[in-house]
């Protein structure tokens, strides 16, 4: 497994050394050294904020790309939800997922059909009593990546289902290798992701042992490859590929699936830093009455993904009149299937000041005793999101109390005192051996 | 002896949506240092019912806190109207809290019992008119 693979990264020609990205990152894993950004892997969660405020388009997202589908046989379309509410001309399901059959899919599978089924079972959950209240959805991958490395108390919180791509992903294979008559490697599955961190996600395995998704590929770049084709592709060849119902579709957006679980309490969050305030209460105790928590990293939930290429808003009443037309109507699963995790989430405390108390102890004296001495205006300039962190990043090693530039105005205007205290009595020197020698 | 460190805090008496800053203050700094998950979130839980307590009867007050490698002490002390009955007060859902407050979703009876709860020591010294000074103790 590689623990710290990310699909954020970083273009250094682009990137300029502005404070943007600095000051948006919800985890603080950004740097600017010598005037270029730099992601803190340990502490980068994929939620996409730095792709969403770069204004040079210097932080991108890897994924895979359509070149990949000649590695295999047959190949599936696994469409997030998120995609139906891109196309400006179209709202019907059937043309858009006939249109994306054109780009070289053999056959497309909705993950709305796999939201249907995570629903249900969750819906089972919730009805138990089994769940630690808030129970917290395991729907949104940066929002699990976040808890792992900040709310380690909120691991238990979490309904340990596996996320509806990953189960639709074992659907689809199942279902392709009974209509092609292939291997089920032979098959490759490819998610169409409004997101990064399903990428990460994918290529990390987390919370599965072998991800069933064969690539990742991003909304837009499929987007951009329809964008004609989805408005002019003629009705004969428009086929009825819609199974997937309300229920699953209405995912896309924030709330939905919040309706969906039906449960009587719940809250549903979205945006990484309101997700990140809700968290910091339940985990002081409050929200204890709260049956259901949805928490989304992106604004608008995963319409607003870094990957998507229409207005969020846009995409969302898109996706809001396509749910009117659809009842609750979902086709069953195998039930082979596992729908809980292989692996459970596991806290990395990548914040901690050292593994010995004392020393963290020392070190975070040593912090308070640096940052008390700067201006607290976190400006950024330093290449550190605040204050704060630059006193951890010096005590930690990795930058210089002069990174500061009002401490670097400070040494500089002391030097400059000093030079003209040394110029004094230099001028002074000779005057003193004159009198002596008068 | 050990290494101890101490952190002092102000809670601002009029406004609730900032109580909870300074537990959350404490929860970041604990967890930087490395203590158990599971201790940082009791003095968390316990810390914020104070913080609310402090904000709700006494119009804030002033938090001290003591971190050692294997205790954390927190003292949270008002100068605000003392608690008339202590015993009362220990009761879960007994609440003096007015009307304004519940509305908010406050005053639920809970602050002190959860206090005890969450802590492995509370020690709460109290005079009507004087104020009221809660001593938490917790075991890492």
């Amino acid at each position: 497994m590689e623990t710290y693979w990310h699909s954020v990264t970083l273009d250094r020609d682009l990137c300029k050394g502005c404070t943007n990205c600095l000051k948006h990152c919800p985890t603080q894993a950004i740097r600017v050294q010598k005037g270029k950004a730099k992601i803190l892997k340990e502490r980068c969660i994929d939620c996409g904020e730095c792709i969403r405020v770069c204004p040079y388009h210097a932080k991108k997202a890897v994924a895979d790309s359509l070149e990949m589908l000649k590695e295999f046989k047959y190949n599936v379309a696994l469409v997030a939800p998120a995609f139906y509410g891109q196309f400006s001309k179209t709202e019907s399901v059937d043309v858009i997922l006939s249109a994306l059959l054109d780009l070289g899919f053999d056959d497309v599978f909705e993950v709305a059909r796999g939201a249907q089924v995570v629903t249900e079972k969750t819906k089972e959950l919730l009805a138990s009593g089994e769940l630690m209240k808030p129970a917290i959805s395991s729907a949104c991958p940066a929002v699990l990546r976040l808890i792992a490395i900040k709310f380690p108390n909120l691991i238990a919180n979490i309904v340990p289902l596996k996320s509806p791509m990953e189960i639709s992903a074992e659907q689809a294979r199942i279902e392709a290798v009974k209509k092609s008559g292939l291997k089920p490697e032979e098959i490759g599955v490819f998610f169409i992701s409004p997101c990064a961190a399903k990428a990460t996600f994918v290529k990390g395995n987390y919370t599965v042992k072998k991800s069933e998704v064969d690539g990742v590929i991003p909304i837009k770049s499929i987007c951009i490859k329809m964008s004609r084709s989805v408005n002019k592709i003629a009705e004969e060849n428009v086929r009825e590929l819609r199974n997937a119902g309300k229920s699953g579709v209405i995912w896309a957006t924030s709330g939905g699936e919040a309706e969906s679980s039906g449960a009587e309490k719940v809250i549903a969050v979205d945006e990484i830093h309101n997700v990140i305030k809700l968290f910091e209460e339940i985990e002081d105790g409050k929200h204890g009455d709260i049956d259901y928590v949805e928490a989304l990293a992106c604004p608008g939930g995963c319409v607003g993904g870094p990957l998507t290429a229409e207005n969020s808003f846009s995409a969302r009443s898109k996706i809001q009149r396509i749910c009117k037309g659809l009842d609750d109507g979902m086709l069953p699963f195998d039930e082979t299937i596992k729908m809980f995790w292989d692996e459970s989430i596991v806290y990395r405390p990548i914040m901690n000041l050292d593994s010995d108390i004392n020393v963290a102890m020392q070190k975070m004296m040593k912090i308070e005793e640096i940052y008390e001495g700067f201006p607290k205006i976190d400006c950024g300039s330093c290449g550190s999101p605040s204050c704060r962190a630059l006193a951890e990043d010096i005590v930690r090693g990795y930058a210089r109390e002069t990174d500061c530039i009002f401490k670097l105005r400070e040494k500089v205007s002391a030097l400059a005192h000093d030079m003209i205290e040394l110029e004094n009595l230099n001028m002074h020197l000779p005057q003193t051996n004159k009198q002596e020698g008068n | 002896m050990a290494e101890l460190m101490k952190l002092h805090y102000e809670v601002n008496g009029d406004d609730f949506t900032r109580a909870g800053e300074t537990s959350s203050k404490v929860k970041k700094t604990l967890n930087q240092l490395g203590f158990n998950p599971e201790v940082v979130r009791k003095v968390a839980i316990a810390m914020y019912e104070g913080e609310i307590n402090m904000v709700i009867h006494a119009d804030g007050g002033e938090i001290d806190v003591a971190i050692a490698p294997e205790k954390i002490t927190v003292v949270m002390k008002d100068v605000g109207p003392g608690i008339p009955d202590l015993d009362m007060a220990m009761t879960e859902g007994f609440s003096t809290a007015d009307h304004s407050v519940r509305e908010l979703g406050f005053g639920a009876g809970m602050g002190l019992p959860n206090m005890k709860k969450y802590s492995d020591g509370l020690n709460i010294e109290t005079e009507l008119g004087k104020g009221t000074t809660v001593t938490l103790e917790f075991n890492a």
